[in-house]
């Protein structure tokens, strides 16, 4: 089979109207394995730590999913990722928000002038603060109706966020786990950035092509 | 007083500063070495005395021992006499304390000592002791055993990242075994130096840390009766994964202090400097002692999590001074300003 009839079989694929529904589908599965796991008592040791690590990592992982899409239809020619963006993009942000809850609630036991304390107080927590808020506007117009009433320009300008929000939750990541010089992992998810925006860098021509809105 | 060298300097880690020996050993302890080494000479320690004292005010008689969960080999110990060696907190259980470990040379995550460290070899094991000490020792893993009574003691454990456990140890205080190599008057600070063999630890092959992994105590730290050589825990010997076949246990300082699977102690008339003072010198101190007032850079040390402590939405508890240790240890930090010695 050539590359030019996969493609087009993937693409069709992709077109198809169940791929979206079980895209939403997977992303939920880390979450209810990490609820049943949780009920079932099977987090190890430190089921608190666990649950914030986890989410956390999804968080990126699916962030950095997001990132995959636009290199995937750009140089792969598979136009139709373009619908799963939005699900895995909404679902990086839902994964914040669960991993800020997780900290929220079992490590600081939502005690409000605990939690700004402690956001204030660690540079690790404050660069992780930043990258959800941040995250915020971009998952609040993550519907249509959002796109058509700022106009496709002002959108995507302020989708553009999402490369300081990676970089952000990168940092927040390494600043946590170079404390104890555990940075393997973190690594990993450097590299693979590096090529996400990288790629980005060299195809428009330049960091401020990059960051234009075409 | 003539033996102390003031002029002698500790470097205090990364801040371009240097400590005179006199802001880091409080006075009593300074004026009191020469009493404390005179006892050396005659086998009793002055705080091993004060121990046994305060020992005796202590209520209670001998009852059972934690039973032993029948996984590795027995080793028989009695209830130990040493003041405050048993809390009355729940013991963390035994898989919580077997599965989640720091011991980076089998890797960095919690659950990877446990999986890897059976190819660790506890037998045969040889310590050496050495350094400023009048006699030199070189002892097997037989010979240490038998060195002192073996004695089991409940302790807390805390470790730096937040989190504690209450772990049912078998050994002895660590001064038997100093005393034993008979430290000499330039003697103030000790080195424990653990194994670094590539071939019985897969994590060696990571740059995470320096190896070997070092740790260090002042002196009187170390001949301190609630300092632990330990041989095993729950009843049974060390599993590797808890730094078999004997590591160190300073349960008022962070858990990084007792170092694991030890092959040297080395007596020193200066301080050495511990391999996470060397790794990150701005966010671990010398001492780290556990102190609820002193936070750790990237988090704060004021709560810990108990491990297997009430479930998922079980409230941290607060993080006691010294670890809760402070009635048997306070006095030998007396007049130290413990924030610029963390």
């Amino acid at each position: 089979m050539s590359d030019v009839m996969l493609q087009g079989r993937l693409n069709a694929w992709l077109l198809k109207p169940w791929v979206k529904p079980l895209c939403w589908l997977l992303c939920a599965v880390p979450f209810v394995a990490l609820v049943v796991a949780a009920a079932a008592d099977a987090l190890g040791a430190n089921p608190a730590e666990r649950l914030i690590r986890e989410t956390g990592e999804w968080a990126l992982r699916f962030l950095w999913l997001t990132l995959l899409i636009t290199p995937l239809r750009e140089a792969a020619g598979l136009h139709g990722v373009l619908r799963l963006r939005r699900p895995l993009g909404v679902t990086a942000f839902v994964y914040a928000a669960l991993h800020f809850l997780a900290y929220a609630w079992l490590d600081q036991g939502l005690v409000l002038p605990d939690i700004v304390a402690d956001v204030f107080k660690r540079n690790f927590i404050l660069a992780g603060m930043l990258a959800l808020l941040l995250m915020l506007p971009l998952a609040l117009t993550s519907f249509n109706a959002a796109i058509r009433k700022l106009g496709g320009r002002r959108w995507q300008m302020l989708h553009k966020l999402v490369y300081a929000v990676a970089l952000l939750g990168l940092l927040h990541f390494y600043w946590k786990m170079s404390a104890k010089n555990d940075v393997g992992e973190v690594m990993v998810y450097a590299v693979l950035l590096a090529v996400l925006l990288g790629w980005r860098v060299m195809r428009r021509g330049g960091i401020l092509a990059a960051l234009r809105v075409r | 007083m003539s033996f102390i060298r003031t002029s002698h300097h500790i470097l205090h880690p990364d801040s371009g500063h240097t400590l005179a020996e006199h802001e880091v050993t409080p006075r009593g302890v300074y004026e009191d070495r020469r009493s404390l080494l005179k006892g050396l000479a005659a086998g009793v320690a002055g705080v091993g005395l004060l121990g046994a004292a305060e020992a005796l005010a202590q209520p209670g008689g001998a009852p059972g021992l934690v039973k032993r969960p029948g996984k590795l080999a027995a080793l028989p110990a009695a209830r130990s006499t040493v003041a405050g060696a048993y809390v009355m907190d729940k013991l963390t259980p035994h898989e919580d304390v077997t599965t989640y470990n720091n011991f980076y040379e089998f890797g960095t995550g919690k659950a990877d000592p446990a999986e890897n460290a059976h190819t660790l070899k506890p037998r045969p094991w040889t310590l050496v002791i050495d350094g400023e000490v009048n006699r030199p020792q070189r002892l097997g893993l037989d010979d240490l055993l038998k060195l002192a009574p073996m004695e089991e003691r409940i302790y807390r454990m805390r470790c730096v990242e937040g989190w504690s456990m209450v772990i049912p140890w078998l050994g002895y205080s660590l001064s038997h075994l100093i005393r034993r190599a008979e430290p000499n008057s330039k003697a103030k600070f000790v080195e424990f130096v653990t194994l670094a063999d590539a071939k019985q630890m897969p994590g060696l092959r990571s740059s995470v840390l320096d190896w070997p992994y070092v740790e260090g105590l002042r002196l009187d730290e170390a001949m301190h009766p609630l300092t632990l050589m330990a041989f095993g825990l729950y009843g049974e010997v060390l599993p590797n994964q808890n730094g078999a076949p004997l590591r160190l246990v300073v349960p008022w300082k962070y858990g990084f202090k007792s170092a694991k699977s030890i092959v040297r102690i080395r007596l020193l008339d200066k301080p050495n400097t511990p391999s996470w003072v060397k790794a990150g010198p701005q966010e671990y101190g010398y001492f780290s002692n556990v102190n609820p007032k002193v936070d750790h850079p990237r988090w704060s040390q004021a709560t810990e999590r108990r491990i297997g402590e009430g479930g998922l939405f079980a409230p941290r508890r607060p993080t006691l001074m010294f670890n809760g240790y402070e009635a048997q240890v306070g006095q030998i930090y007396a007049g130290m300003d413990l924030k610029r010695n963390f």
